[in-house]
């Protein structure tokens, strides 16, 4: 039994082994579904999320587990009952792993404290989302074998993002260089000491790229200021087809969905020939499974 | 009865009185009589107390306290407060305002008191909020407040976001004379932060209040302070820039005075390590500049006042999301230990130490105590500086238990603490010993 509460805590060599796994997960690949037989996966969901659920939900089921779907909407946390509560009465039906998604950072670290079981951070607060950041890098080792020396711009909301956080930690754990992009308003101070290169010019920055993530800007910031609004966030940040003529030859194109169609990605683009965006999702599955079995086998 | 000690030859620190060396100390009736180089005869009936090799200080006084009584008793009490402050020492607190129902009129105020003097155990000063209800709108009744008497005004815990109503406020003080305690928050900065905005908070991925926050404010009430000429107090400074202004503002004679609480002098944003809500404060735990510089304000005669902001929360408080984590720790039990660590470290002299505990906060508030002149109240504290010990939350006297400090070494301990020549708590155990009593 391991925890995944993000990327940090877990060494290089861990994280390639995970994602070596991974790939014995994907279709037609070895038969696998023994592997969680009898043993329940609990989804443990706070927050809405469509894809990253399903994405669980599969993984646990294509490993012979059931699955406990558990969301806050109508639950007893709108009684009042206290985040350990819930987890522990859903610990008490015998779950092997708990995947969880809160909206506050640091509370899968807080369960994860006072229950038994494997406990998978599914994406808390602003803080991590491992799962997509292992995702994400199987998807580029799909393409390139190995990380290293390979140079990955993360454009967007990088104040806001789990996404970014964990690709940061993930990327640079394997040997990549992570360069990230955004208005000085969503970029938080001591990022440099992560590891990362900060820039607010993405013209700039683009030539370098082997492969560029875009992050999705959420409507609000523009209602809190962050940016004065979506049309100049699409100028300043929006990967469009100009755009993508200053990129290298076969740099990539990612993002972790939804898709702001015309803000941060233009249509060509996101369906473009460069668009690994489709197959982040398939290896997501297949990631998951991956985790799953490292942790909750 | 009259009651009759002796302190014997402990090494007496009374900064107010220039006063560094092993001394004789005689209280009768709750007075200082007299400190002597030279050994006194032993009065009959006198209570002799064997303080060699310990030191015999002037009572803590503390500024800042939340006693919780009225409306959070399951927190803490006056009573429960009380003998936390004198296990830690301390011989008077200043409870704060923002109890439920929040001390805005004289029947609160006069409630602490009345609970204090049931307790007998040390002095308790109350002071009053600055608005009603501390809703930040209208003033309180600062006459009445005074009169009742409350020996500051504060909305501790929010900030007086109008500029106007501040401006007033400290106009209005100036026919009291109290000093206007304030909290400084731009609540416009800090909206929706869970910790001091920096790399740890970045890495954590939690909401960020920025040093400006503080800063800000402290800014903006200079400004007024100087327009206004009154008194202004600042509480539980975090951060460099803010002890450069009030220094700044020392220097030209602005009547300005402030506090830090040991938490911001000895832990740094990194404390919150794994998302630990006993790190959680307002304000929060700053960056490791922050408390290097708090530490040379302490030193230079910046700060006036080590004060606790000793804030008693329940379990369940803190069992919780980070985010959804109270603020505060308590602090009166672990003060002094921590106030030492800076001593042993060679940062503090001891004499600028028992100043920041004693003369320093008294000066600041007008408070009676802090020194052992002859006619000074019996308020001692006997400490054992050489006695090592772990601090244990379990063993607080305080009804909470919520610290970050538990499992921390410690050199140096309270060992007996006198309120007006009564013996109030004593290795260990408080009460008021039938001898003396």
């Amino acid at each position: 039994m391991r925890h995944l509460l993000g990327i940090e805590g877990w060494r290089r060599d861990e994280l390639e082994s995970l994602l070596d796994r991974a790939k014995a997960h994907l279709p037609g690949g070895a038969d696998t579904t023994h592997v969680l037989r009898g043993k329940v996966v609990a989804n443990l969901f706070f927050e809405d999320s469509t894809r990253t659920r399903t994405s669980f939900h599969m993984a646990a089921k294509g490993l012979g587990a059931s699955v406990l779907n558990w969301t806050h909407t109508g639950s007893s946390v709108s009684k009042g009952e206290t985040l350990l509560d819930t987890a522990r009465n859903i610990e008490a039906t015998g779950p092997a792993a708990i995947v969880m998604r809160h909206r506050s950072s640091g509370a899968p670290h807080l369960v994860a404290k006072h229950v038994k079981c494997a406990v998978i951070n599914a994406g808390d607060g602003t803080h991590e989302h491992p799962s997509q950041a292992l995702l994400d890098a199987f998807t580029l080792r799909q393409r390139w074998g190995a990380l290293d020396g390979r140079t990955v711009l993360i454009v967007g909301d990088v104040r806001h993002s789990r996404v970014a956080r964990s690709n940061l930690l993930c990327l640079r754990a394997l040997g990549a260089r992570v360069v990230l992009c955004g208005p000085p308003t969503l970029i938080p101070p001591g990022l440099e000491d992560m590891g990362a290169e900060v820039t607010h010019n993405l013209d700039a920055a683009l030539p370098q790229a082997d492969a560029v993530m875009c992050l999705r800007i959420q409507l609000e910031r523009q209602e809190q200021s962050f940016v004065p609004s979506t049309r100049e966030y699409a100028r300043l940040f929006g990967l469009n087809a100009a755009r993508e003529e200053r990129m290298k030859a076969d740099a990539v194109v990612m993002h972790p969905g939804p898709i702001n169609r015309g803000v941060e990605l233009a249509p060509a683009v996101a369906d473009g020939p460069r668009s690994v965006i489709l197959e982040q999702v398939s290896n997501g599955v297949a990631v998951r499974r991956a985790i799953l079995e490292v942790c909750a086998a | 009865m009259s009651s009759t000690v002796l302190f014997r030859r402990g090494r007496v620190i009374d900064p107010r009185n220039g006063v560094d060396g092993v001394r004789d100390v005689l209280v009768r009736d709750g007075k200082v009589v007299e400190v002597s180089e030279a050994l006194l005869p032993v009065p009959s009936s006198a209570e002799v107390v064997d303080a060699a090799g310990k030191w015999v200080l002037p009572g803590f006084i503390d500024l800042h306290v939340h006693l919780r009584e009225p409306g959070e008793e399951g927190k803490e009490t006056v009573l429960t407060g009380c003998r936390a402050a004198v296990a830690g020492g301390f011989t008077a607190v200043v409870a704060m305002p923002n109890t439920k129902v929040v001390n805005d009129n004289a029947m609160v105020t006069e409630l602490v008191l009345n609970r204090a003097r049931a307790a007998a155990l040390c002095h308790v000063y109350p002071a009053g909020a600055i608005t009603k209800g501390l809703k930040g709108e209208e003033l309180a009744e600062m006459g009445e407040l005074v009169s009742a008497g409350c020996v500051a005004i504060t909305d501790d815990g929010r900030p007086v976001m109008n500029a106007s109503l501040m401006r007033r406020t400290l106009q209005y003080a100036t026919m009291f004379d109290v000093p206007v305690m304030v909290h400084e928050e731009d609540l416009t900065l800090s909206a929706g932060g869970a910790m001091h905005e920096g790399a740890v908070s970045t890495r954590l991925g939690l909401r960020g209040i920025p040093a400006s926050a503080e800063v800000a404010m402290v800014a903006r009430d200079l400004v007024l302070l100087e327009e206004t000429k009154g008194r202004l107090h600042v509480a539980h400074v975090s951060c460099e820039g803010s002890v450069r202004l009030i220094r700044e503002a020392k220097q030209r004679g602005l009547r300005v005075t402030c506090e830090v609480a040991p938490h911001h002098f000895i832990l740094d944003d990194r404390a919150v390590g794994d998302y630990d809500t006993h790190a959680k404060m307002a304000p929060p735990l700053r960056a490791d500049s922050d408390v290097l510089a708090l530490r040379e304000a302490l030193v230079d005669g910046t700060v006036d006042a080590i004060a606790t902001d000793h804030a008693p929360h329940g379990v369940l408080d803190k069992l919780v999301e980070f985010e959804k984590g109270i603020n505060g720790i308590v602090g009166l039990e672990t003060a002094l230990g921590l106030t030492l660590e800076l001593v042993h470290a060679g940062v503090l002299t001891a004499n600028r130490a028992v100043e920041l505990l004693t003369h320093g906060p008294a000066k600041a508030f007008g408070l009676p105590g802090g020194h052992l002149a002859p006619g000074a109240p019996a308020d001692v504290t006997v400490v054992d500086p050489d006695v090592e010990w772990t601090v244990d939350a379990h063993q607080f006297l305080s009804r909470s238990r919520n610290t970050p400090f538990h499992g921390r070494k410690q050199k140096g301990r309270v060992i007996q603490t006198w309120v007006s020549g009564l013996k109030v708590f004593d290795k260990g155990q408080v009460g008021q010993s039938k001898e003396s009593r």
